[in-house]
This record gives structure tokens, sequence and C-alpha cells, in this order.
């Protein structure tokens, strides 16, 4: 038992002391940091490219989002491509000339796509005018109908004094 | 009732009607390949199953598609966990048997799938006529723009992606297409995709 103590004790000194644990050269810290930096600024790039690409074989997800094998490869290699200097827009094209512009997820921002950009702010900027004229319209029509009623008490009445016996 | 009202609430409805309208009569999951009329995109990989012979190839062997310019090239993507390609599977090996002696040259790919489950579903189907090779990652597949499986891809003669079908492609319209490839690779020109039959 005390033997077992013994080696325990050592152990523990011998793990706590400095020569046991050697602190890594200053290089070694800097580089790794450098590289997590890297990684991370690459995988946010992946990120952001992959959410804007269409997964081929499920409903309106992205390749970011969608866990099916052949997404996870698209991203793979959005991610190589990245990594090899190609910018997003390269990495866009790319899949745009294999799949067709259908693979983006949001259309490019030209030609008759604009009208998908334009279309809900100009339908709802019209229904907006829409609502307000409407609501106008019964505004004076509830006014005129009130001063109409009103009017019409007013005659009611000045007749209903004139028939009235002295 | 007001019919000036009435006819203009119909003209503002009427355009979202027909729209509403024409996107119920298309398939969302129909995609029209950019690749037709294009040069196909190059590849070189591994025979995992060499076919039979005259087609067979040793396993292990690279079949890359710049040896094959002068030839048309038939390049099917395919899966064991695929129910359609049983479809499509005897047709194919019909045509390629067909076609042994001109200057076609038939390629399995095997997509998202792992060899021994390939080489079992071979064994199961009595034989694949011609060699199929491996793409790893789906590399390949990504470069062809591929959805799904089956896709075959007719390339002329001079390495340019003539003809995409997507779903089983039956064996008398597949010898229609190399037989007009072969008549005139020149002057082909190029075919549109075929409706998705998925």
């Amino acid at each position: 038992m005390i033997a077992l103590v013994t080696v325990v004790v050592a152990a523990t000194l011998a793990l706590a002391s400095p020569q046991a644990v050697t602190p890594p050269p200053v290089s070694a810290i800097v580089v790794p940091t450098q590289r997590s930096t890297a990684d991370s600024i690459l995988e946010a790039r992946t990120t952001e490219v992959a959410k804007g690409l269409r997964c081929p074989i499920c409903q309106g997800l992205s390749i970011q989002d969608s866990p099916s094998e052949i997404s996870q490869q698209m991203r793979a290699l959005v991610k190589e491509q990245l990594r090899a200097g190609k910018s997003p827009d390269d990495v866009r094209a790319y899949f745009v000339s294999k799949y067709s512009e259908w693979i983006l997820l949001a259309p490019e921002a030209k030609g008759f796509n604009l009208v998908a950009y334009f279309a809900p702010a100009l339908l709802f900027l019209g229904g907006l005018g829409t609502i307000a004229l409407v609501v106008r319209r019964w505004t004076a029509a509830g006014e005129s109908a009130g001063e109409s009623a009103v009017a019409q008490g007013a005659v009611a009445a000045d007749a209903g004094q004139s028939t009235q016996p002295d | 009732m007001n019919w000036r009202r009435a006819a203009l609430a119909a003209a503002a409805a009427a355009p979202v009607i027909a729209l509403l309208a024409w996107g119920m009569t298309r398939d969302p999951k129909e995609i029209v390949s950019p690749l037709p009329g294009r040069n196909a995109p190059e590849f070189a990989l591994g025979v995992f199953a060499p076919g039979e012979p005259p087609l067979a190839r040793k396993v292990g062997d690279t079949i890359a598609l710049a040896s094959m310019r002068g030839k048309i090239v038939v390049f099917n993507f395919w899966a064991s966990w695929c129910l359609e390609c049983r479809v499509e599977h005897k047709d194919l090996s019909f045509v390629a048997q067909q076609n042994a002696s001109k200057s076609v040259q038939f390629v399995g790919v095997l997509y998202n799938d792992v060899p021994s489950a390939g080489l079992e579903w071979i064994g199961k189907m009595g034989g694949q006529a011609y060699p199929s090779v491996l793409d790893q990652g789906a590399r390949t597949a990504i470069d062809y723009g591929l959805y799904g499986v089956p896709e075959t891809f007719v390339i002329d003669a001079s390495g340019r992606v003539a003809y995409k079908h997507t779903g089983p492609i039956p064996a008398a319209l597949l010898q229609a297409k190399i037989d007009s490839l072969l008549a005139a690779p020149a002057v082909q020109s190029p075919a549109v995709q075929s409706p998705a039959s998925r």
C-alpha cells in the first residue's frame, strides 16, 4: 500500500514538475492560431457560398442545410475551390455552368429576374394604396351619410316644430 | 352588380392565375442541363467492374475521356440502391453489345455507392456488358451536373455532350442517338434534354 502511494505521489510530482511538461515554443503556439483563424475564415466563406446553392435532391434546401451525401460532397468541393484561391463568384459560376441558374437559391439580380426582386415591393405598395383608397372612400361615404342624416334630422325637427299647435 | 369593378378585379387577377396555372404544368424536379452542346467535362476514373468481353477492361485500369477521342462515349451514372437503374440495365448492356464492333464506348459510373454493393448488384442483374468506374467524392457527377440516377450522357467523337437523358433510357432511343452520331458526327446538332421521367 505504501509502495502504491509512493508511486502515485512520484507520478504526480513528475507530471507537475516543469521538466515533465516542456512548454511549447512560441512558434508552435502562433502557427496553430494562425491556421485556425485561416480555417475559420475559409469555413465562414464556404458556409456563405453553400447557403446560396440548392441541394439537387431536396425541396428548397441549400447544400449547407441539407444532410444528403451529394450536398456534403458539393460543400466539400466549394471549400476546396475556395481554398485553391477561387472567389465565391467563381465557385457559384462553376455550379451554374454545371446545373444552370437553377442551382442558385436566389436568382441573380439581372434581366427578367429583377421581377422577383421588385414585384413583392411593388405589389405591397399597390396593396397599401388600394387599402388607403378604399378606406378614404368609406370614410367619405360615412361622413356624407352622417351629414345627410343630420340634415334630414334638422329638416324633420323643423317640420315638427312647424306642425306643433301653438 | 358593378360591371366596371368586376372587370377591373378580373383583369388584376388574370395574370396571377395565369402564372399559377403555368407553374402547375412545370415539374419542379426537372432541370434543363446546360451541358448538351458543350465540351464534356474530362474524367479519368478507375475501373472496379470489368464488364464482359469484348468490351471488358481490367479492374484498376483508368478510363479517361481524353483517351476516347474519335469514339462515341455513352456515359451512364448508376447505383445499386437505384430502382430505376434496374429498368434500363438490360437495355444498356444490349445496346453496348450491339455496338461492340463500332466506334462506341460504354462506361458505367457508380454514384455514391460502394464497389462491393455495385459488384453484387451486377451479379444479381446477370452481368454488365461494359466496364464501370468509381467516382470518389462524386466529383465527376458534380462536374456533369448530376442530380440523381440514372442519368446518361452521350458524348460525340469530338468530346462534346450531344445528349443527356434523365431516368431510364430506352434501348431504341439510345440506339437512335448513337446511329445519328455515327452517321454525321461532325454536323450533329446539340440535342436537348428529354423530359425528366421522375
